[in-house]
């Protein structure tokens, strides 16, 4: 089947399309967006967020067929050019990435935090993030860069 | 030339800063290609059947109908290995496809390539295997029986180190013992096994590959195929987290058979549930342990028996069994010692590497007989174990002179002055979330006791008893946009630790360059060793700094040619070749012109030897690295949960070439070991693993792991490249018993079993 979809913007066709792929599967193997990744493709790890229609979801678990006529968006789409978002940044500042990852996913999430509470508190962090594993970083840098990221989308100075 | 004009910093972004990863810019934006992300025109795509059972024989194969099933380009068995059908690291006994028996659920049988990976996937169910099912061994312990079936054909034993110092039949005042075990962990790294093998249609591959050491897997896999080392060229593809599980061949040598078979590229990637099949996970250990100490205190002698299931191959059980028994009472001077540590073959899932291999085990054993040393003489555990802790000048229950820093004392104390964690009397709605329990607002409170409980411990640091471990580097320095430009280029596995800045950072500071290149990790260059035993910035690092040793040396030769004269005072300073008694500088740019040099050095950490096989003495191990932990808890003892309130942790890392990732590897490391004290596990039964998968093995979330604050210390190994320590095993060994501790400490319960289940606290287990 053929799959339509606004992704990062564009509107996008995917051909070819077998039923029983995911929406995972087909920005990863078929639009050319390995950004998205497959650590568990069973909705656990989180590190495959994307937004549909502006809500995070573990794109592992979208079937490709739900997102035709939708709003897909995801690690690829948060930067404006060669400008990171202050959350990309964030994680580069606080060595919040090892392997990397859980990062787009992680980002992702952060990012979809941030949107809706602008200064959150650690808690309200370590809540948003839960879905999302990390294997390296034991969360601590994860969090500093949550925090900083908040700081300088508020306008503060660090 | 002209006289300096100002006094010249250390360049940013050399030892000891903490500057951007060359790779972080790709990883936040999605663009960095792991191995799971690799893709060509035309490429297959492979997928694997692996046996169901623990232990059969192989009766026959059908692949007819699989092979008729549409977008299926080959399927392949033992028979179509062309070279040995055995791989593995230290012995080669695992079958690349199984022949005529399966040892282990999920040994693989047979490969498929086709079109898309579904195909693939149900293309390997339709191949049927007639199996006639064997009784497996599953108990370790069992397996060293003398009537136990063979899993090998050689017996079951893997490796028996004996460990003797002393008096063999010491007696004390104060006598502790007891019995534990450990489960199995798995490494968990978030990125599948995954490659690409592209063949070169004149009977050679290159394979882009997920590992942590691509000269090792090349020996292997031109073994299988029966080609030589130019024919068989590896690059490492990104690699997604590895913490051992990389160590031993995965997709590597099916992915190219299936290449070379169809002449087309083939990617395999596996999903969570069979990367718990693809890989080895920590032994599972069985330990018993006696303790003597005199009435004040001091250790008299310590006895161990430590068991470790190897499953059914080898991969590198002998090397974990010499780092259990070796380093298997602590960092602690003994006077007696009598250890015996085996490593079995079993039908249960092949063990290997994963960090901390073997002191893990041995850790939770030692530091609770610790604990029940200073209850028994009426200590506080801290001061018993400062009184018995290891420092430079100590001896080894090997023998081996521990010859710099070892700061077991100041580590526990640091840990020890922290400022406890705040324990409210009543807590706001909003803290409730931080009790036992989290979101499902399972306690208010009530019930719910604090603990707090310490833990050290010692890693060996490289490849030991003998061991050839080195790293070869090679230095490029050019001219390049009119800006002197250093390339470094390695085989070290950049798993996501951060080699691949501090090789950048040792040729900034080595070569006084603001530009470095980092070259693909492959096997054009020699090998960089593995990436794994905390070893790779000691040694990787070493022939880094080795070779801009010898490239700096030619610069400095080139200046002297120029003003025709040698100088004893030249240095490298921001970009350029200075003397302060000649009052000289001259650009690296300058000096080079059009001309590159280039220098390779393989470089060695000093020799270790194979210990005695009766006594386990001599001199092992290059390196040891010291870590502490205070684990705060709080369990909810009506429902056995409990939450980590807060895991500290001091570490003497020599020298934090840099800081950021010296932390970043404490906090990971002290949350895998973290997960191992109360959430993760592998269980087996009857051979078979019941949880493949992150619903049902858990590892911690940011919920789980609480803050971690760290202390670092830098205390120089007059040995090692710019003093360093390896840094990156240390933290998952000491806190998992430190949190042990602390759940003793909070509930009175014995808990000699990791993980501790809420059923274990509850007594309804």
């Amino acid at each position: 089947m053929r799959v339509t979809a606004t992704v990062n913007g564009q509107v996008t066709h995917a051909d070819d399309v077998w039923e029983g792929e995911s929406l995972l599967y087909v920005l990863r193997e078929r639009l050319g967006l390995p950004g998205s990744k497959n650590a568990c493709e069973q909705g656990e790890c989180g590190s495959c967020t994307v937004y549909l229609d502006g809500v995070p979801v573990c794109a592992c678990l979208v079937a490709a067929g739900q997102a035709a006529g939708r709003n897909v968006v995801t690690v690829e789409g948060l930067a404006s050019g060669d400008d990171l978002h202050p959350v990309q940044q964030a994680f580069l500042r606080t060595g919040a990435v090892q392997c990397g990852f859980c990062t787009p996913g992680l980002i992702v999430a952060a990012h979809d935090l941030l949107s809706r509470i602008s200064r959150p508190s650690d808690l309200q962090i370590r809540e948003a993030l839960a879905g999302n594993l990390c294997r390296c970083t034991g969360y601590e840098a994860i969090l500093a860069a949550v925090r900083l990221a908040a700081r300088q989308m508020s306008g503060e100075s660090e | 030339m002209s006289a300096p004009d100002r006094v010249v910093a250390p360049p940013a972004g050399g030892i000891g800063d903490s500057p951007a990863r060359p790779d972080g810019m790709l990883k936040v934006t999605g663009q960095f290609a792991y191995g799971s992300d690799l893709w060509m025109d035309g490429m297959l795509w492979g997928a694997t059947l692996r046996s169901p059972y623990p232990s059969a024989r192989i009766k026959s194969v059908s692949i007819g109908a699989a092979l008729a099933t549409a977008g299926v380009h080959a399927i392949l068995t033992c028979d179509d290995v062309p070279g040995a059908n055995r791989y593995g690291l230290e012995h080669a006994d695992q079958p690349v496809l199984a022949e005529a028996v399966v040892r282990y659920q999920g040994e693989p049988v047979a490969v498929v390539a086709a079109d898309h990976p579904e195909i693939a996937r149900q293309a390997a169910s339709k191949i049927a295997v007639g199996y006639e099912v064997l009784e497996p061994v599953t108990d370790a312990t069992d397996a060293m029986r003398p009537d136990s079936p063979h899993v090998q054909p050689g017996g079951n034993l893997v490796r028996h180190l004996k460990l003797r110092k002393g008096l063999a039949d010491p007696a004390a005042a104060v006598v502790v013992a007891g019995d534990y075990r450990v489960g199995m962990q798995d490494q968990a790294f978030l990125g599948p096994e995954a490659g690409l093998a592209v063949p070169d249609g004149d009977g050679g591959i290159d394979l882009y590959v997920a590992t942590q050491w691509l000269h090792v897997d090349q020996r292997q896999v031109c073994a299988a195929l029966g080609l030589p080392p130019e024919k068989v060229r590896l690059t490492l593809a990104g690699v997604g987290g590895a913490f051992g599980g990389r160590e031993d061949l995965s997709m590597h040598v099916h992915a190219c058979l299936l290449a070379l078979h169809t002449g087309k590229p083939v990617k395999m990637s596996y999903n969570r549930e069979e990367s718990f099949f693809g890989h080895v996970h920590r032994h599972p250990a069985t330990m018993h342990y006696e303790h003597g100490a005199a009435p004040g205190g001091r250790l008299v002698y310590v006895k161990a028996r430590i068991v470790l299931d190897g499953g059914a191959y080898a991969s590198s059980t002998s090397a974990v069994v010499g780092n259990a028994g070796t380093m298997g009472v602590g960092p602690y001077v003994v006077p007696n010692v009598h250890v015996d540590a085996y490593g079995l073959y079993t039908n249960n899932p092949p063990c290997g590497a994963m960090r901390g291999f073997g002191s893990v085990q041995a850790a939770f054993g030692y530091e609770a007989q610790m604990d029940k040393l200073a209850a028994a003489l009426g200590m506080d555990p801290v001061e018993l174990r400062c009184m018995n802790g290891m420092s430079l000048g100590a001896r080894a229950p090997t023998g081996q002179l521990i010859d710099s820093t070892a700061p077991v004392a100041e580590l526990l104390r640091l840990v020890q002055r922290r400022p406890l964690p705040r324990q409210p009397e009543h807590r706001a709605q909003s803290e409730l979330l931080d009790l036992p329990g989290g979101a499902a607002n399972t306690t208010h409170g009530e019930g719910v006791k604090r603990g707090v409980g310490y833990a050290v411990a010692y890693k060996n640091v490289g490849f030991s008893e003998g061991f050839d471990d080195y790293s070869v580097a090679r230095i490029r320095l050019d001219v390049s946009g009119g800006e002197p430009t250093a390339t470094v280029h390695t085989a070290a596995a950049e798993v996501g630790q951060g080699l691949v800045t501090i090789e950048q950072q040792i040729c900034r500071t080595e070569l006084a360059v603001k530009h470095v290149v980092t070259s693909p990790k492959d096997t054009s260059v020699g090998s960089g060793g593995s990436t794994s035993a905390s070893r790779q910035t000691y040694v990787t690092g070493g022939a880094v700094q080795a070779a801009c040793h010898r490239v700096r040396d030619r610069l400095f030769a080139l200046a002297e040619e120029r003003l025709g004269r040698t100088v004893a005072d030249l240095r490298l300073a921001d970009g350029h070749v200075v003397s302060a008694s000649e009052d000289t500088v001259i650009s690296i740019a300058d000096l080079l012109g059009r001309q590159v040099i280039e220098e390779t050095v393989e470089w060695r950490h000093r020799p270790t030897y194979p210990v005695d096989p009766e006594t386990g003495q001599g001199f092992a191990h290059v390196q040891y690295a010291f870590a502490a932990h205070r684990a705060v808890v709080d369990v909810d003892t009506a429902l056995g949960l409990v939450k980590v309130v807060e895991l500290a942790c001091a570490q003497d890392v020599g020298k934090a070439l840099n800081p950021d990732a010296v932390l970043g590897q404490i906090h990971g490391g002290s949350a895998q070991g973290l997960g191992l004290a109360i959430m993760e596990e592998i269980q087996v039964a009857d051979g078979l693993i019941r949880n493949p998968s992150f619903t049902d093995y858990l590892i911690p979330t940011i919920l789980d792991v609480p803050p971690m604050p760290v202390d670092v210390l830098e205390y120089p190994d007059p040995h090692a490249p710019y003093g360093v320590r390896g840094v990156g095993e240390p933290p998952t060994i000491s806190s998992g018993p430190a949190i042990a501790a602390a759940i003793r400490a909070a509930t009175g319960l014995d808990l000699s079993r990791l993980p501790i289940r809420p059923e274990h606290l509850t007594g309804t287990g």
